[in-house]
């Protein structure tokens, strides 16, 4: 049998990419650094039971971005993705 | 009447704001609809969620991501919890939260996993157990602003007793179809015998791949995993399959 994956879609780290970059970021796309895939970051394997949360490819499993927030600072590591592309309203 | 188009946060930062629960209503054995009042909500999407969080007063906080039930409504804001046993945010949401109580919420987020009424493609909504919630406010939207955009619904449930939305969905809309699939236990003379969904349900209660639907799955991980493996497996565009796992 199977184990049961114990992530999440991109999508249940919106709140907490939303109050940092200030917009939604579940449409923004990224390019994952390891293996170049393209995707949404609500298409991303987000893993929030750790201290932090931690975005993964879905592709390759490599980690795309890591979000900590200590008591006074968050702490960001996005070196997992060549770009992140944001779409603009008019 | 619901609004037919929701006004998004302009330059408003996403921020935590008090909710008081007006009113709570048994969805099913396990699950509680919370109805809560929200001033300055500035609306939602249908598919959307929010952000919980519960401080103690010893300061520990803790917070969970909830979909919202309900079509946009003023400054109402439904949430349907289904209590986890071994939850430590859900029973206190749908055991001990009384009305008047308040609470931090946070939202609405996520513009991915939407419907949004100018959408015209067929629609299929694939569910299981509590991954219903969001995609009933995709239906309570679709009722509120009149679509006539085709829905079909596959809903997974452990057993008729732990169904959401009994009544309403018995009620039914035109143009929405829904198939019910038992995994553990289905009524007498059910014609399928209790189990997982698979091809023959997902080909049989949703769109073929050549009407080009937008799927919306929702549910645990395993469910999602295995529903939309079905649909790409049938041939539907892993584009069009939008997924939403819960913890």
């Amino acid at each position: 049998m199977t184990p049961t994956p114990d992530f999440l879609d991109g999508n249940a780290a919106a709140g907490d990419l939303e109050s940092l970059f200030g917009t939604d970021m579940t449409m923004a796309s990224g390019q994952c650094h390891g293996c170049g895939r393209q995707m949404m970051l609500a298409e991303t394997h987000a893993y929030l039971g750790g201290p932090g949360t931690v975005l993964r490819c879905p592709g390759c499993d490599g980690v795309l971005l890591r979000m900590v927030r200590s008591a006074h600072d968050m702490w960001l590591d996005a070196s997992g993705l060549d770009h992140l592309r944001l779409p603009v309203s008019a | 009447m619901a609004r037919a188009t929701v006004p998004r946060r302009l330059g408003e930062r996403l921020r935590w704001r008090t909710a008081r629960l007006t009113r709570r209503e048994d969805e099913s054995s396990l699950a509680r609809t919370l109805v809560l009042d929200v001033p300055g909500w500035p609306g939602h999407e249908a598919g959307q969620h929010v952000d919980v969080r519960l401080t103690a007063e010893d300061g520990y906080s803790t917070q969970r991501s909830y979909s919202v039930a309900s079509a946009p409504d003023g400054e109402t804001v439904e949430l349907t919890v289904q209590r986890t046993d071994d939850g430590e945010v859900s029973p206190y949401l749908t055991d001990e939260l009384t009305v008047g109580d308040l609470v931090e919420l946070r939202g609405p987020v996520g513009g991915w996993f939407v419907w949004r009424p100018e959408q015209k493609e067929p629609v299929f909504l694939l569910a299981g157990g509590s991954g219903l919630v969001p995609l009933m406010a995709m239906i309570r939207m679709r009722r509120a602003v009149g679509s006539r955009t085709p829905f079909r619904l596959i809903y997974s449930a452990r057993s008729p007793e732990t169904r959401l939305f009994t009544s309403e969905l018995r009620r039914g809309d035109p143009g929405l179809d829904t198939t019910y699939v038992y995994t553990r236990s289905a009524p007498p003379q059910w014609p399928r015998p209790a189990g997982r969904i698979d091809a023959s349900v997902v080909s049989g209660g949703g769109w073929p791949p050549d009407f080009e639907p937008t799927c919306y799955v929702c549910g645990s991980t395993a469910f999602v995993e295995t529903a939309a493996g079905l649909l790409v497996a049938l041939g539907h565009h892993p584009g069009r399959v939008r997924t939403e796992r819960f913890g």
